[in-house]
C-alpha cells in the first residue's frame, strides 16, 4: 500500500502522535482525573494556576485515540484562560479545534471537559477564597440582567 | 517502513492461482448457470468443479452437500433459520454456546422473537465448551446445536467430536461454524458429526462475495431466500461464478498445502507470543496456551493499563495491521462478547488487541512485531497512561501479577468516574 489512510482526521491523528502537554505537573494547584462511564477509560488533568490564570496544564489518559488527542487538544486551549473562563469549557471546543470526531467518540471529548472541570474544583477546593470570588461573580452575573432592568 | 500484516482472520489477500481461474468468468464466460445453452452450461460445470473442491476440503460424502452463499454470515443465517424452520413441528429449541460469533447470536436471537428459544451454553475461562453441558442443554424440543469450531475472539479450538457424538446420539442436527478454522486446520464432516458447517473462502486467500454451507443429506434444510430453484432449492439467486471458482481454487490449495500452512503458522505464533512475553511485562494471553488446544494463527493479548484501540492505532502508524476486542473500537462501546464471557477484567479486556498469522508471515516480521510493540507501542501508550504511573505509584494494582498493593482498575474507575464501570 502506498497511499496512507487514516482513521480520524489529520489534526486528531497529529495529537495522537505527537500529543501536547502529555505528562504530569509535580507541583500542580489542581488535579482532576475522572472515567468514562461509557466505556471505562480514564484521563487525568493537572493544572498550574497563577493570579486566576492557567499557567500550565498537563493530561495523561487511558482510552482510544481520540480521548488522547481530546486530551492533549484541550490542555493546549485551556492555557492562559483564567479559572472563571475554564469553568464555562465545553467539549465542542475541542471537537472543534481537532477538526470534529466520528459521533460514537464524542464522549471521548467530554472526558477531557470533564478531567478538566474536576481539576479546577480541586483547585477551588484549596482554595476557598478564590473559590468564593469565583461565586461572587457569578452571582453578580446572574443578578445583572435584574439590575439593568431597574 | 515495514509493513506486518496480521488480521488473516479478518481477511487475506487472493491466491495468484484462484485469481487467474477467475478471470475468465467476468467477460468470456459470463453465463448464468441457470440457462441451457453453451454459456449456461460452462457456468455449470465450473460451478460443479467448485463444488467438489470444497467437498474435497470438509471430507462432504458428496459434492451436492455443498452450497453456495454469499458469504459466511449469510450461511450462519441459513443454517440456523433454514434448519429452524424445516424442523419447527418437531421442536423449537436450540443450543449455542455464547461466544458464537454475532452471525450466530443474533440469528438466534432474531428466532427467539419469533417464538423459539435458546440455551446458550457458558464456556470456562479458556473459551472452551463443555460437552456434557450441551449434553444438559438438550431437550425434547431440541432442533438444532450450534458449537464453532474456533473461536474467531480467542483461538479456542473446541471439543467439537465429542459434542457432535453427542447430537448424533441425541438425534439432534449439529452445526459448526468453521469461520475461523477452514483452510488452516484439518475438517473433516463426517468424523466431527457435523450436520451442517460453514465458513468464508476469504478467510483462506479465496476472494470475498462467496459463503459455503455444508449439509448432510439427513439434515432438513429451508430456504431462507425466496426465488429461483438455484443451489437444490436451498438458496435461491443468481451464483456469483466468479467467486465460487476462486473459492473452488483457494479450497484445493488449502488442502494440499493443509500441513505446511499448519506447522508455520504453529510455529511462528509461538514465536510471536514468546517474544512478547519476554519482552513487555504485565501481558497476558487470553484463550488456550499455543498448542493442540489453540489454532495455530492466532493470538489475543492484554497487555495492562493501556487501552486496545490506542494499540491498534499505535501498531498502524508503525505499519503493523491488528484488531483489538477493546470497547473503544466497537461501535456499541462494549468489549467483545467473548472476552466477557470469559471473565476477562475489564482492564484486560480494554488492553486487548488480537494477532492473526497467515502462510506468508515471515521470522523477521515477528521479529519486527516483537520488538516495535515492546520498544514502541507499549512504552509510548504506558507513558501517556495515568494508570502505569498509578500502578507504580501503589495506587493501582496489576490483574496480571498483583503486588497486592492499591486497588483494582475497576474499582479506581468507579471511583473516579462515580459510576461502575460496565
Ligand atoms: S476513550 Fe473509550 S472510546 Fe474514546
Amino acid at each position: 500500500m502506498s497511499e496512507t489512510y487514516t482513521l480520524y482526521g489529520q489534526t486528531v491523528m497529529d495529537h495522537f502522535m505527537n500529543p501536547r502537554n502529555m505528562g504530569d505537573l509535580p507541583d500542580a494547584d489542581g488535579v482532576g482525573e475522572v472515567g468514562a462511564a461509557a466505556c471505562g477509560d480514564i484521563m487525568k488533568i493537572s493544572l498550574k494556576i497563577q493570579d486566576g490564570k492557567i499557567t500550565d496544564a498537563r493530561f495523561k489518559t487511558f482510552g482510544c485515540g481520540s480521548a488522547i488527542a481530546s486530551s492533549s487538544m484541550a490542555t493546549e486551549l485551556i492555557k492562559g484562560r483564567t479559572v472563571e473562563e475554564a469553568l464555562n469549557f465545553s467539549n465542542q471546543e475541542v471537537v472543534d479545534a481537532l477538526g470534529g470526531l466520528p459521533p460514537v467518540k464524542i464522549h471521548c471529548s467530554v472526558l477531557a471537559e470533564e478531567a478538566l472541570k474536576a481539576a479546577l474544583e480541586d483547585y477551588l477546593k484549596k482554595h476557598p477564597d478564590v473559590a468564593a470570588k469565583v461565586k461572587e461573580k457569578e452571582a453578580a452575573r446572574s443578578a445583572a440582567p435584574e439590575t439593568a432592568n431597574a | 517502513m515495514r509493513r506486518v500484516y496480521l488480521d488473516h482472520l479478518s481477511a487475506t489477500p487472493l491466491l495468484p492461482e484462484a485469481f487467474e481461474a477467475m478471470k475468465p468468468y467476468f467477460m468470456e464466460a459470463f453465463g448464468n448457470a441457470a440457462s441451457l445453452h453453451q454459456y449456461g452450461l460452462r457456468v455449470r460445470d465450473a460451478l460443479a468443479k467448485a463444488r467438489s473442491q470444497i467437498a474435497a476440503l470438509v471430507n462432504a460424502e458428496s459434492a451436492e452437500e455443498i452450497f453456495f452463499t454469499s458469504d459466511g454470515t449469510e450461511s450462519a443465517n441459513l443454517a440456523i433459520k433454514g434448519v429452524a424452520y424445516a424442523n419447527q413441528r418437531r421442536g423449537n429449541h436450540l443450543v449455542v454456546s455464547e461466544i458464537e460469533h454475532p452471525a450466530v447470536l443474533n440469528s438466534v436471537e432474531f428466532l427467539e422473537k419469533q417464538g423459539f428459544t435458546c440455551t446458550r451454553v457458558k464456556v470456562d475461562s479458556e473459551g472452551f465448551v463443555n460437552p456434557e453441558d450441551v449434553r444438559a442443554a438438550i431437550t425434547d424440543k431440541t432442533i438444532l446445536v450450534a458449537v464453532h469450531h474456533v473461536n474467531h475472539d480467542i483461538g479456542t479450538l473446541e471439543p467439537i467430536r465429542e459434542i457432535g457424538r453427542i447430537c448424533a446420539e441425541k438425534g439432534v442436527p449439529f452445526y459448526v461454524d468453521a469461520e475461523a478454522s477452514a483452510g488452516w486446520l484439518p475438517i473433516d464432516v463426517q468424523q466431527m458429526g457435523a450436520s451442517l458447517l460453514s465458513f468464508s473462502p476469504h478467510k483462506f486467500y479465496g476472494p470475498k462475495g462467496v459463503g459455503v454451507l455444508y449439509r448432510n443429506k439427513k439434515a432438513r434444510l429451508v430456504s431462507i431466500l425466496h426465488g429461483g430453484v438455484q443451489e437444490g432449492g436451498r438458496r435461491a439467486g443468481t451464483e456469483n461464478v466468479p467467486a465460487i471458482v476462486g473459492a473452488g481454487v483457494a479450497a484445493e490449495v488449502a488442502l494440499r498445502e493443509l500441513n505446511q500452512r499448519f506447522a508455520h503458522t504453529a510455529r511462528l505464533q509461538k514465536k510471536l507470543w514468546e517474544g512478547l512475553k519476554a519482552n513487555v511485562p504485565y501481558i497476558k494471553l487470553n484463550g488456550p496456551e499455543p498448542g493442540p488446544r489453540r489454532a495455530p494463527h492466532t493470538l489475543n493479548i492484554s497487555t495492562e493499563f493501556i487501552e486496545g484501540e490506542g494499540q491498534l492505532l499505535m501498531c498502524d502508524l508503525n505499519g503493523i495491521a491488528v484488531a483489538s476486542g477493546s470497547s473503544c473500537v466497537s461501535k456499541s462501546l462494549k468489549i467483545s462478547h467473548v472476552l466477557a464471557a470469559i471473565g476477562l477484567d475489564h482492564a484486560l479486556a480494554q488492553g486487548n488487541i488480537i494477532m492473526s498469522l497467515g502462510k506468508d508471515t515471515t521470522d523477521e516480521d515477528i521479529d519486527y512485531v516483537v520488538q516495535t510493540f515492546a520498544k514502541v507501542v507499549v512504552p509510548k501508550l504506558r507513558n501517556m497512561s495515568p494508570m502505569w504511573d498509578e500502578f507504580q505509584r501503589g495506587i493501582i494494582d496489576s490483574v496480571i501479577s498483583p503486588t497486592g498493593r492499591g486497588r483494582s482498575f475497576t474499582e479506581h474507575a468507579a471511583a473516579v468516574s462515580g459510576k461502575p464501570a460496565h
